[in-house]
């Protein structure tokens, strides 16, 4: 398992390295729409909602919603320690970046390959921001083979 | 990205860390943007919003030891010293309250508290590069006047103000300001109302793009709060920050212009009167009955259209269960006190209120009963605060302040 893993360069928005499980939404996000106090998703027929991105490594389409909002739903999270802990985002837009800046949330984007084709929920992700690398290794299903 | 040695040394914390955070900020959006380098701002323009996350912001930045080199216009909070007489908040809202005007005062703002600063405080010449938030502010700016913003955020306006730069990417380079689409419109457009929903049709089908309109009927030329309401709804069904109306707005002499030498697509829609009035009937669908509330003013009023209320309301009075609202900046309400208007209007039960917002604590007194607005992007806001709100003509908001009813 250990030498299960694929190495990936990306570009860095906001510095940082962590690592985490994946929790992959295809639809952009408005973090105001986040329960704080969990990281839970609310926002209804939302790609991810329920789940929480407390901690994660969150694969994101993009970001949506007014910007001051926006803002806001970073800095709630950002309190009670429930950020996600960093973010690989597809397509890049001024707000999302704001907002993380603001609070110091790990960011990359232009992943080499579509992150959508290589990480899915539940695989532990690494990121070296500073030095521009993902590092994903798939999860193990219950046969204990990978996926 | 280039950087200059005095930019580069604000990035290493050597002009303290206030300053760094801003630079990281614009750093990293010139860098997500591919912007080549950064350009000086001449104004800005915050959209400040009383919200925890904002304050905190320009606290970081202010405590930091930064002041705004551009001093940057404000949006509106509430007016807690005259709101707090009237209506009731916690004690958590007005602290919050006093802490944002506080803070934004050392920093250095001009607080105008106005969120239409394109009309009045703070208004841009053709080719100016600027830094504004506000979603109806930067179309304003943009399409209008002919300025050049990006749709900034609270935080990066701040930071755009505090190093007097902001990245040059987007709407600050000329091909990027070219339309990518063409509606016509056949709608003869009236009164702002009008404007508004065709603002709110045109953000539907445009998105992010940038939509170049061609009035084929239009009856007179679009006034500032015509334009202003246009803008604002655009921005709030869509995310439309630049707009050309054909032979009026001043990027747009000719199609041709507006288009900026690329190939003139074919229309991609057509709104005739028919098509207005169906957006209008839609916008405008929910409850009626009995009201407890008229606001007006998001975008804040001007003084013509504070002329135009007590015109409509032809000096009857207000139903003694609903109260009527005018929100504005402090200079027209000066304008209108000094005038004798504003006094005029308050015998009739409709007071006006400067520095405030819609979207903000003190009004939530009135939430769990029905209000009445022009403005679908009021309705919109009040709606996650718990205030259904109908959207109707001024004319009928009047009728509607008089009886205590929407038809």
């Amino acid at each position: 398992m250990d030498k299960d893993f694929k190495v990936y360069k990306c570009r860095c928005i906001v510095k940082g390295s962590c690592s985490g499980e994946a929790v992959v939404s295809k639809d952009p996000m408005c973090f105001y729409l986040c329960d704080p106090k969990t990281g839970t998703v609310i926002e209804r027929n939302h790609a991810i909602h329920g789940r929480s991105i407390a901690g994660k490594i969150l694969v994101l389409k993009s970001g949506k919603g007014s910007s001051v909002v926006q803002v806001d739903g970073f800095y709630q999270l950002w309190v009670k320690n429930n950020l996600p802990a960093a973010i690989i985002l597809i397509d890049t837009e001024p707000v999302i970046v704001s907002s993380a800046v603001m609070v110091g949330c790990t960011m990359v984007d232009r992943m080499e390959t579509d992150p959508y084709k290589v990480i899915e929920n539940g695989d532990h992700v690494e990121i070296d921001a500073d030095n521009g690398i993902v590092i994903v290794t798939k999860k193990i299903n219950n046969s204990g083979i990978t996926n | 990205m280039y950087l200059t040695d005095e930019e580069k040394s604000i990035l290493d914390g050597r002009h303290g860390v206030g300053n760094m955070k801003a630079m990281e900020l614009l750093v990293a959006l010139g860098k997500a943007f591919d912007a080549e380098k950064l350009i000086p701002i001449s104004r800005a323009h915050v959209a400040l919003s009383g919200q925890e996350g904002d304050t905190y912001w320009c606290e970081l930045l202010v405590d930091g030891g930064a002041r705004c080199k551009v001093p940057p216009t404000t949006n509106p909070s509430w007016d807690v010293e005259t709101l707090t007489k009237i209506y009731d908040v916690t004690e958590n809202e007005r602290e919050l309250g006093e802490r944002t005007i506080d803070v934004y005062r050392r920093i250095g703002a001009k607080l105008t508290f106005c969120c239409a600063p394109g009309l009045g405080t703070n208004v841009p010449f053709l080719g100016e590069h600027i830094a504004f938030s506000e979603s109806s502010a930067t179309p304003y700016v943009n399409s209008v006047l002919g300025a050049r913003s990006n749709r900034e955020s609270s935080v990066s306006a701040l930071a755009a103000a505090v190093i007097g730069k902001t990245p040059y990417y987007g709407f600050h380079i000329d091909e990027n300001r070219a339309g990518d689409f063409l509606i016509d419109v056949d709608a003869e457009m009236g009164d702002p109302y009008d404007w508004g929903i065709l603002g709110y049709a045109v953000g539907k089908i445009a998105g992010t793009r940038i939509p170049v309109i061609r009035f084929n009927n239009l009856r007179k030329k679009p006034r500032p709060e015509d334009f202003l309401y246009f803008g604002a709804e655009a921005a709030t069904s869509g995310s439309v920050a630049m707009y050309h109306f054909v032979g009026i707005t001043p990027e747009a002499r000719t199609i041709d212009d507006a288009f900026k030498g690329k190939k003139v697509p074919p229309s991609e829609a057509l709104i005739d009167q028919a098509a207005l009035n169906e957006h209008g009937a839609a916008i405008s669908v929910g409850e009626t009955g009995a009201i407890n509330l008229v606001m007006l003013g998001c975008p804040h009023y001007t003084f013509d259209q504070i002329i135009e209320v007590e015109k409509l309301m032809d000096g009857r009075k207000v139903h003694k269960d609903t109260a009527f609202w005018i929100l504005s900046s402090i200079d027209t309400l000066v304008l209108a006190e000094r005038s004798g208007i504003s006094q005029r209007l308050e015998r009739l039960g409709v007071r006006i209120v400067a520095d405030t917002c819609i979207d903000e604590p003190c009004w939530k007194s009135f939430e769990g009963g029905l209000g009445v607005t022009d403005s679908p992007k009021c309705a919109y806001y009040r709606e996650r605060r718990g205030q259904p709100f109908v959207v109707r003509r001024l004319s009928q908001c009047v009728e509607a302040a008089i009886n205590g009813r929407v038809m």
